[in-house]
Parts: structure tokens; sequence; C-alpha cells
């Protein structure tokens, strides 16, 4: 019998929705192989959500200490390191956020324990995991085997599983000291700061024009300006138009934008990479407008024009005017 | 300031139709057209942005072979000073073995700063620049969208979900992992690369590097690649585009958004 350990991400006093998708897959895990599972969580004193925890794995390994109140990648991996070497975990499952590709990658270097990043799934086969993860923006899907090792260490995408709901387990909580010997971080913390919000708020809007790269230039964003104002619409967009200053962050839908809830989601020129994608799950319905028909956010969408999206938007624009 | 990027040439893969090849462990590739990974191009005009600012030099290394020497010239005429590409032969590295190599050719070369993008375009592992930093013992950020330098260390920003940013103050030498949209990449034209052809560009054998076997067997394989498990799917809309417009229209005052 064997341990799989998650490591939970917090940030300002809350769990992490990753993290509860992370317990969710290391239970199924569990149930099959009869491992036990154990949440790795390094906090600051008396954090409330400990509690949240306890109910979904079969015991906690607690680091309460003000150095790792927030999260520092530095100080996580020299603690993770020396639990899991002593622990020797068959398996460790960290979120693909930014905090976890700030850490995991380091800690595969340091253990020796191979590494897979952004996984969809983990199974097993003769007691060794394999991973699942996507490639070339989703458009093809790649089986992943690992090397020998003791253990193996996995991060996960975000929305890969479901939310694992408390109350099958009441585990212990394992208060464990800080390790003496923690060197100081070369990365300190300063603040969080909101870049996210602007003169419009797109998580409100009950109808969304959202405009992708097949914009494919700055001067193209009035004419698609004026066809949302023409439809009573909020024109928001996909990473890349703000990417290339084609319109200010606080338009944009995505992980690293905001989530939005409209009843209406009409995409024109976005490929749907997830982490777009991630962000229209809440939409009431989504019609997509691309011109290649292999787009991935056809895949999501009710309903799909493969047409360019000028065309169709001059269209609509002659029926509304 | 001595910065050192690195860079990785890809296959431009959208709006293409990708075919697996018959051993399943890669796309097929001969069709395919090359460029400079897009989160390495945000990278390497970040290095010459801070070397336009604080002087110094910029050097861009790649491992690859001589056909990934394009991104290189590529990255002079955007204004590196300098190009290293390690000659793999035959090998066909992982992340792990290419971020030995990437950080043994580092550890011969003065840096303040070594700058990735935060991952590639083709197999989006984003892991490669993290465990070079842990290789050479570099302090690091991942998911970098600011950096500026003070005194010996630099102000960052790190993008987290939701529109939110983490500010941190960071040692230098430190590897920082660029994100896209932390500046506007220059325009290379042909002309510039051929200006820059006259920059030295040098090849490394990786068998000069002294690493092991070891050091470059692989942690991970791909065991098979297989096309996205079929969905649903959206319900197609037909027709020129007024017709297509008209049945948008419809679907809108259905769902009751219609003005």
């Amino acid at each position: 019998m064997g341990e799989i350990f998650v490591v939970v991400e917090h940030r300002k006093g809350e769990v992490r929705e990753i993290t509860y998708q992370l317990l969710w897959k290391a239970n199924e895990l569990c149930q099959k192989l009869s491992h036990t599972l154990t949440a790795v969580l390094l906090c600051g004193k008396e954090e409330a959500f400990v509690k949240e925890l306890k109910e979904r794995a079969d015991k906690v390994i607690l680091f309460e200490d003000e150095r790792v109140k927030t999260f520092n990648g530095d100080l996580y991996k020299e603690i993770l390191v020396r639990l899991i070497e002593e622990h020797r975990p068959i398996l460790t499952l960290i979120g693909h956020t930014p905090w976890g590709m700030d850490y995991a990658p380091s800690l595969s270097i340091k253990t020796g324990y191979p590494l897979a990043t952004d996984c969809v799934d983990v199974l097993f086969e003769n007691g060794r995991p394999k991973a699942v993860r996507q490639i070339y923006a989703g458009k093809i899907f790649s089986r992943v085997a690992f090397k020998e090792s003791k253990g193996y260490l996995v991060t996960v995408r975000s929305g890969a599983f479901p939310i694992d709901k408390a109350g099958e387990h009441t585990g212990d909580v394992i208060k464990t000291e800080m390790p003496p010997d923690l060197p100081e971080a070369r990365r300190q913390f300063v603040a969080f700061e909101d870049a996210g919000a602007g003169a419009i708020d797109i998580t409100q809007a009950d109808l969304l024009v959202s405009i992708g790269r097949g914009v494919g230039e700055a001067d193209k964003i009035p004419i698609m300006q004026n066809l949302a104002n023409l439809m009573g619409a909020v024109l928001s967009c996909s990473r890349p138009v703000v990417d290339k200053n084609w319109l200010p962050k606080y338009h944009q839908v995505g992980t690293s934008g905001k989530s939005v809830k409209p009843k209406v989601y009409l995409a024109f020129g976005i490929s749907g990479a997830f982490q777009h994608v991630a962000g229209i799950s809440g939409a009431g319905c989504v019609i997509a407008v691309n011109k290649d028909k292999k787009a991935p956010i056809f895949r999501v969408a009710d309903f799909g024009v493969v047409e360019d999206l000028f065309k169709v938007a001059e269209a609509l624009k002659a029926k509304l005017a | 300031m001595e910065i050192i990027v690195c860079v990785k040439r890809v296959p431009l893969t959208q709006e293409v139709d990708l075919e697996i090849n018959p051993q399943k462990t890669d796309v097929r590739k001969d069709m395919l057209a090359y460029s400079i990974n897009e989160w390495d191009n945000y990278a390497i005009e970040e290095a010459i942005i801070l070397k336009e600012k604080q002087g110094g030099t910029v050097t861009a290394v790649t491992v690859g072979t001589e056909e990934d020497e394009e991104v290189l010239r590529r990255c002079l005429a955007m204004g590196a000073d300098k190009a290293v590409r390690v000659e793999t032969g035959n090998l066909l590295p992982d992340s792990f073995a290419v971020a030995k190599i990437l950080a043994q050719v580092i550890k011969g070369m003065p840096h303040d700063l070594v700058l990735t993008g935060v991952q590639a375009d083709d197999s989006n592992e984003g892991s490669v620049g993290t465990m070079v930093a842990e290789l050479l013992n570099l302090a690091h950020a991942a998911v970098v969208t600011d950096v500026t330098p003070e005194g010996g260390g630099a102000t960052v920003r790190v993008e987290l979900e939701g529109g939110v940013e983490e500010v941190s103050r960071i040692k230098l030498p430190a590897l920082l992992c660029i994100q896209t949209g932390i500046n506007e990449p220059r325009y290379v034209s042909i002309m510039g690369i051929r200006k820059a052809a006259k920059k030295e560009l040098n090849v490394v054998k990786i068998e000069d590097l002294g690493l092991s076997h070891d050091d470059l067997s692989p942690w991970t394989t791909v065991e098979e690649l297989f096309l996205p498990p079929e969905t649903e799917g959206a319900q197609f809309l037909e027709g020129d585009p007024a017709t297509v417009a008209e049945e948008i229209l419809r679907i809108l005052k259905e769902k009751g958004v219609k003005k």
C-alpha cells in the first residue's frame, strides 16, 4: 500500500478549486489501488480551511508558518523535497497553475522523480502511472509513460476533473515542524494586484461579441466594436487580442482574464485554447465563427459557422442596420 | 547586464489539419511551416529591451538541427549579439534532457538573467525553464509579465488567474519564464536577417558538453498520440453569410438577447 500526495493550493484564505479537483482524482486512484491519500498544506497560522481538507483526505500534513502564508516557490520546493524523500509517495499531484508551474519542475530535478505537466488524466498500469496530456494547443492528445522511479510527479490542468465532495474522510491533521535548515527564499512576495479591472465589466453582460486572433489586425477592431454596439452586446476577446494590445486586459475572457456567463457568447475568430474555453463554461449558448473547421472551439460550441468572420459580421450588420 | 535567452523553433499549427505519424509518436511535420515559438519571441524582445536600457549583451541559445538556426538568425536580426546552437545529432531529447543541455551550455557563459518562454507551442509542457533554473541553482519566476531590474535584483510581476498579478522581488542572477503580451516584439525584415548574417553563431556539439548517457536518457516518453475523443460538438449552420446571419439572429431572439 502506497501513498498519494496532493499539494494544496490556496490564496487569500481560500483553497483554490484546482485542489478539490486533484483530491477527486487522488481519491479515485486511492480507492482503486488501495493507497492512502495525504493532503500537504503549507500555510499561515490557524487557517480556517484546514477543516475542508480533513474531510477529503486520509491525513493532512500541515506546515504552519508565516513564511508560507502566501505561496513561495523556493520554500515549497525545499519543504516538499524533504517530505517526499521521507514518505516516498508513489504519486504527487500538483495543480498546473502559475504557482504549480513555478515549483513542480524544480521538485522533479531535486527528487529525480519524473514529471508530466498539464495532464488531463492519470492512470496506472502495472503499478506505474501514465499521464494523458494535450499537445499542439489541444489538437492532439498524448499518452506519456515515465522512466522507472520510486515516485512520480504530475501537474494537472484546471478543470480536468470534477470537484471532490466533502464528508467521506475524517483525516488526521499532522502538524509538522518546518525544516530547521530551510534556506532563505530568493524571491519574496510583495503584493497581489488586480490587473483585470477596467471601464467595462464583461462578467455582467447577457450577450458577448468576442473576438480572437482571427480578427488579424488592430484596424479591424472598430468593425467588431460596431457590430457589438448594433447588437446591444459587450465586446470581449481572447488572450492574443490583449497580448497584441488591440484591446485592454479588462476585455479578456479566460483563465488569466475573466470567467463570463452570458446567455449567448458569439465567438469570432477564436480557436478555443483551453484557457479560453475555461472562461466560458458558464455561457448559456456558444456560437462560434471560424475558418478552421478543426478549431477546438467547435468542440464546445452549441452552434458553429465555418466561414470568414468578417463576411458573417457584415451580413449581421446589414440585417441589423 | 549579461542576458541569455533560450529559444525553440516550432511548427505553426494554427488552422492546420494535423496528422499523426504511422508510429503514433509525433505529428507529420513534412508539410508544416516553422517559426520561433511565440513565447520565446516575447522573451528575446524583452532581453533586447533590457539591453537597450541597461547595456550588456544578449545571447540566444537553441538546441536542435541546422534548420533550427533560422530562429537564431531571427534573434540576431532583432538585436541579439550572438547565438549558440547545440547540435544534437540523432538524439531526440525530452524536456529533461533539453534542460540539462541548456544548463550545461549556460553554465559556461556569464549570465545575470536567463529568459525562456513560459512554454513551447508544440509540446505545451512549460517545464524546461524552471528545470534549467534548478540545475543552475538560480532564483526563478514562472509566467512573468513585467521585469524591472533595480540594484542587485529585480521586481517581477507574475500572472495568476482571474486577472490577478503577483508582484515580487527576486535576487539576480535569475531565470524568468516570459509570458506573451509582456511587450510588442519588433518586426523582422528579410533585409534585417541578411544584415545579421555576419553576427557570431557558434555550434556546440552535444558530445563536447560533458553530459553522460544517463543525463540524456529520457524521463518521459510519448507512448501514443491520438486524436481528441469525439464530442457532440457544434451544430453547424450552413449557407451563405446572409443565411447564416439570419439564423444567428433567430438564435439570439430565442435566447432572449436580440435587441
